[in-house]
């Protein structure tokens, strides 16, 4: 039956210029897919502008791309070998449209990762290779393109499938196979090249067919994110699609992260012959349910036994696409499945360099095309799951401004997290900030401080006494004054932590809890300032006079410079 | 589930998404074949009841048997139909004659424009698929339109994992486009299957039959005896033929639905 035949999503990248829209275009013409009026408008183009037949023009529609012989934006165009339906997706290789490379890759399940033999591995083919990785594509191909320009060398395919192997492996990508080819001139792209007898696998039109298509979403624990409730008639109708595994008719079903337990009554259609009792992943249903509570959009039904994840702090890995930077303390929408949710990054652990993979533990923001590995706050608790145990409730984007500017896939639950630098001993504790940094951002200018590395010290622990904007003398006390506390530090070691009614003064450098030298040269000096504080009025509302009289900024610390966002994008062209 | 299993489904989750996103929502009904089966799609999403108004932007130039067959859908599915025309440019004399594409800027494009003004559509569902022509291959799911209904076809925004654009300035609307991933034979295929009407032009009559349909005088008919629908699937499956080429607005210029559809052409 024609309609039981299986489509497979397969997704082109690379760097640019690298052959990505020569590849697809010259598959769709050898295999007849076009037709005949594309290919007359491309021959009449190509005509006008004194050029060969361009197969790119078959996918780079718009006159921009054509012009400038460049890909801008990803196209979808079907195709069909005799085993199954092909939605091949051509995206663009230049950095500058890396967000419509990432809106395109995200419909596929199979990759074909093309390298100009010639030019050798560059920025956006280990770019797209990280994405890939990202987006969880584990079905690649690497064809080897421009062969003909190498003088269909052996040694140099080779060289190439070495390199790349050795940069994909570390992310877990393993490529299924390696393809040299000449796109322009047809060598292993629907038959075998008789250019290249060394090379003993099949031509691409074969290899596709040996992609093999992912198969038990419908085995999966069930997932049924809530997309909206109607109430068009008597019935009550919780519609939605389901993400992963199956419902029946009398289920006994949970309901996250509002926690309610119920059962489901009716799964509903508009005609008859639709009417079913067991729905399925991928399928957009209605049902009613025999208890009514109060449901909304983005709650996920499960079953009792097989429950998502609940909380609002997670470790996900992300991509960045937006102009702005992503920045920590800044209000974003998360969303995930159906749920929408304000959120803020709550750290930026670490930001990876996806064409080196070198890691910056001390990155503040990331940037455009950047990736990183960061911890989400979410304002209220949302359901979804761990990506490596389903993707379709273990992603999400997140907004800023108008538009979808990160995507993101969850790896794992925030256990215990430190949100402070904090003193312990015993049962006393000091929460300080005197090793926050204070950097101006530029080009904005804001000044803003920034908790790094937030830990727990106790007794005899090192402590980072000089950081990037701060350094203080290796022994010094530190004096919690709304609380009552005072913490020792010698030769950079947390010594002792008191109560400040048992201190008496030391001739030491004395700093507050946010790191500011308090001005104090004697015994007499510390009582005035302790019997001043306890005169405030209310003790807990900083009073401009007192600091003035008894607080030095600057003594110890400064403030840095950071660049807060990189306003030009980079051509490259 | 089977390839119009998955295309149904992902249809009506657009759908949906769009209603819940959008306050004031509108469906396109061209009465050609691919915007009545989303007016289907529409009807198994909420469950027999389409829950927003379908508008009809009339030229004046349609082949009558089309309006035919609107208003009796309209009267037999009892549809909230919303027909536009623009006056002021037909009053002026606006027609094909005038040159085929300022004909559809002012009674297509500019037609709809004023719907959307006067209407303050946030959201409007369109039946436009990959497979018709290069411009609409690129487009996003949820495309975003500004005041003046054009498209920013260079800087589209990020569209992944079924996440689409549902926030934008205020004035500004989105086309929904619920049909983007099916191509012509599943339509045909679609309408077997479910059995939905459609009007009798697309059926031969003396061996010839539209294949595509629009405006009368801008508008061909295609040699061809298929005459059920089931003759029109098998004979997809062998043209080489593009479905549009009886459609003479796409051919004036290499570049024609680019810069139609860039003006907030459908």
């Amino acid at each position: 039956m024609e309609n039981e035949r299986e489509t497979l999503n397969i997704v082109a990248v690379g760097h640019v210029d690298h052959g990505k829209s020569t590849v697809i275009g010259r598959l769709l013409y050898d295999t007849h897919s076009i037709p005949e009026g594309a290919i007359d408008r491309v021959k009449r183009i190509s005509k006008e502008k004194g050029k060969p037949f361009e197969y790119a023009y078959l996918l780079d529609a718009f006159e921009e791309e054509q012009k400038q012989g460049i890909t801008i934006d990803t196209t979808e165009i079907q195709f069909r070998t005799p085993k199954r339906d092909y939605v091949i997706i051509d995206a663009p290789g230049h950095k500058e449209f890396l967000k419509n490379m990432i809106s395109g890759a995200a419909h596929a399940e199979a990759a074909l990762l093309i390298i100009d033999a010639n030019e050798g591995i560059q920025e956006q083919s280990k770019r797209h290779g990280y994405i890939l990785s990202l987006l969880g594509i584990k079905k690649v191909y690497v064809l080897v393109n421009k062969m003909d320009l190498v003088g269909y060398s052996e040694k140099k395919f080779l060289e190439i499938e070495y390199e790349m192997n050795r940069f994909l492996n570390n992310l877990n990508v393993y490529p299924l196979k390696y393809i040299p080819i000449s796109a322009f001139y047809g060598d292993n792209m629907i038959e075998k090249s008789e250019n290249m007898p060394w090379y003993d696998g099949k031509p691409i039109l074969e290899a596709i067919d040996d992609f093999e298509k992912g198969k038990g979403l419908e085995n999966k624990a069930l997932r049924f994110p809530i997309q909206d409730v109607y109430k068009f008639d008597a019935r009550r109708i919780i519609a939605g699609r389901i993400e992963s595994g199956q419902l029946k008719v009398g289920d006994q079903i949970l309901i996250s992260p509002s926690n309610h337990v119920t059962q489901v009554k009716s799964i509903e259609a508009w005609v008859e012959k639709d009417r079913v009792d067991i729905v399925k992943a991928g399928m957009s249903v209605g049902i009613t349910v025999e208890d009514e509570f109060f449901n909304k959009r983005g709650e996920f039904i499960s079953h009792v036994e097989n429950a998502p994840l609940v909380s609002n702090f997670f470790e996900a890995n992300l991509f960045w696409m937006g102009k702005q930077s992503l920045v920590e303390n800044k209000k974003y929408k998360l969303k995930l499945a159906t749920q929408e949710v304000e959120c803020e990054i709550f750290a930026i652990n670490k930001v990876i360099d996806a064409t080196t993979l070198a890691t910056n533990d001390e990155a503040v923001v990331v940037k455009t095309n950047d990736v990183a590995e960061v911890i989400i706050k979410t304002k209220e608790s949302i359901a979804f799951d761990e990506f490596k145990n389903n993707q379709h409730t273990g992603r999400f984007v997140l907004v800023d401004g108008y538009d979808v500017c990160g995507g993101g896939i969850v790896s794992g639950l925030v256990k215990a997290i430190a949100t402070v630098n904090k003193f312990v001993k015993e049962n006393l504790e000091v929460n300080v900030q005197c090793f926050d940094e204070y950097y101006m951002l530029l080009p904005g200018q804001d000044i803003q401080k920034f908790t790094r590395h937030p830990r727990v010290y106790t007794i005899g622990e090192p402590l980072p006494v000089a950081g990037d904007t701060y350094s203080y003398p290796t022994s010094f006390n530190l004096i919690d004054l709304e609380n009552q506390h005072v913490v020792k530090v010698r030769n950079s070691k947390f010594e002792n932590l008191l109560s400040l009614e048992d201190y008496s003064y030391e001739p030491v450098v004395h700093l507050n809890t946010l790191g500011l030298t308090i001005k104090l040269q004697s015994a007499d000096d510390y009582q005035r300032f302790i019997n001043e504080y306890k005169g405030l009025s209310n003790p807990k509302r900083k009073d401009e006079f007192f600091a003035k009289q008894w607080l030095n900024f600057s003594k110890y610390r400064s403030i840095g410079f950071k660049q807060a966002s990189k306003l030009n994008a980079e051509y490259e062209i | 589930m089977d390839h119009l299993d998955q295309l149904e489904a992902e249809s009506i989750f657009i759908l949906r998404e769009a209603y819940k996103k959008f306050g004031k929502l509108g469906m396109l009904w061209s009465i050609g074949k691919d915007s009545t089966v989303l007016l289907w799609l529409a009807n198994k999403a909420f469950l027999g009841y389409c829950p927003f108004p379908l508008i009809h932007v009339d030229t004046t130039y349609k082949i009558p048997e089309m309006i035919e067959f609107r208003d009796r859908m309209a009267k037999e599915l009892k549809l909230d139909l919303i027909v536009h025309k623009n006056e002021e440019a037909l009053a002026a004399g606006m027609g094909p004659q005038r040159g085929r594409l300022e004909c559809c800027k002012a009674l297509k494009t500019d037609g709809l424009q004023q719907v959307v003004t006067k209407y303050e559509f946030e959201g409007l569902i369109l039946g436009i698929r990959r497979d018709e022509e290069g411009s609409r291959s690129k487009e996003r799911v949820f495309s975003e339109r500004n005041q003046n209904s054009e498209w920013d076809y260079t800087n589209q925004a990020p569209e992944l994992w079924d996440q689409f654009k549902t926030d934008f300035p205020k004035g500004n609307h989105i086309r929904v486009h619920p049909l983007l991933q099916w191509n012509e034979l599943d339509i045909w295929s679609y309408i077997a299957r479910e059995n939905i009407p459609v009007v009798d032009l697309y059926f031969s009559k003396n061996g010839k039959r539209y294949r595509s349909l629009g405006c009368a005088p801008c508008t061909g008919q295609i040699n061809s005896n298929a005459s059920t629908v089931e003759e029109i699937i098998e004979e997809l499956k062998h043209t080489t033929i593009s479905e549009r080429a009886g459609r003479a607005q796409d051919q004036e210029d290499a570049y024609a639905m680019q810069k139609l559809r860039k003006e907030g052409y459908m």
